[in-house]
């Protein structure tokens, strides 16, 4: 394996790091929306997003 | 890459949320509204209410809540947080989806971006629906938690079934695969002890397949997006 290879590998790992984290990022936040509109108790919530639930086919009280 | 992650979720997010919004004023929304003709009419609150199964909406469960409760009036106001909620859940859908582009990290273009949306819709409508069929206000439905929990499980084995199944060779993951798929249905969701209600069950059946087509709109919808805009927002920097 030549050093040129080798830094290509390495650039190549850097790539993947910096696209997993936002990504994994991205994951959580998505999760954190759908969570919140979609399944929180909280009377208002469930009232406010009401219709969107039911069409999404969301378990809904 | 963040930047362009949250860029391309939250436009995509926007514009299906907002598009579907109209979608359901055609599809769900006057069906919810007939229902609840029925639920109301029905308002026999506490013949339903055990500690097994609740009405959907009913007033039995929403009676003592209901005093204090807000809740947006008809018309205008109703319609103006349905599409809130409908942008929030599209913005959210689309940060899954945005994010699985990356993590694959093959070419994304419109197309390939509907395939993915394909998948959402299995993951997040079709898996979940065959157990807990879309409800209409006023189904007679067992506990929410419980159902959650399974709608989740459901939704969640049905994403980590369709990877392995797509992103692993060889047959034992595509069995692996489909057994995990399967599972959640297999255990069971959970049902009422006791079924009916004051909701005719062909509005309940028109409910599910309208909610189901509108679900398929969304995703085709969400998945062209966001590709396309995925594939422009990569290709600038």
């Amino acid at each position: 394996m030549t050093s040129k290879t080798i830094a290509l590998k390495q650039t190549a790992m850097a790539l993947d790091s910096s696209r997993i984290a936002p990504a994994v990022a991205a994951l959580m936040v998505g999760a954190f929306l759908l969570l919140g509109a979609g399944f929180a108790h909280s009377n208002t919530i469930h009232n406010a997003a009401h219709d969107a639930r039911h069409a999404f086919a969301f378990p809904c009280h | 890459m963040f930047r362009i992650i949250f860029a391309v979720a939250l436009l995509a997010g926007f514009v299906s949320g907002a598009g579907i919004s109209l979608v359901q004023e055609i599809t769900t929304t006057p069906l919810i509204l007939h229902a609840e003709e029925f639920e109301q009419a029905s308002a026999a609150p506490h013949h339903f209410e055990t500690a097994t199964f609740k009405l959907v909406d009913g007033t039995a469960t929403h009676a003592g809540a209901s005093a204090e409760a807000w809740a947006p009036e008809n018309g205008l106001q109703r319609f103006f947080y349905t599409a809130l909620a409908n942008i929030v859940m599209g913005v959210g859908f689309a940060l899954l989806l945005v994010a699985s582009y990356v993590i694959d990290g093959s070419r994304i273009n419109g197309r390939r971006g509907v395939v993915w949306g394909m998948a959402g819709f299995a993951i997040f409508t079709l898996s979940p629906s065959l157990g807990l069929a879309p409800e209409v206000p006023g189904s007679l439905v067992a506990e929410l938690t419980a159902r959650q929990g399974w709608w989740l499980a459901a939704a969640a084995s049905t994403a980590l079934g369709l990877w392995l199944m797509v992103f692993r060779s060889g047959w034992m993951f595509a069995v692996a695969g489909l057994v995990i798929i399967a599972l959640p249905h297999l255990i069971g969701a959970p049902h009422p002890q006791q079924i009916g209600g004051p909701v005719p069950a062909e509005l309940a059946g028109q409910f599910a397949a309208a909610s189901l087509v509108t679900a398929a709109i969304f995703w085709a919808m969400l998945g062209w997006l966001s590709g396309t805009i995925y594939q422009r927002m990569a290709a600038d920097g």
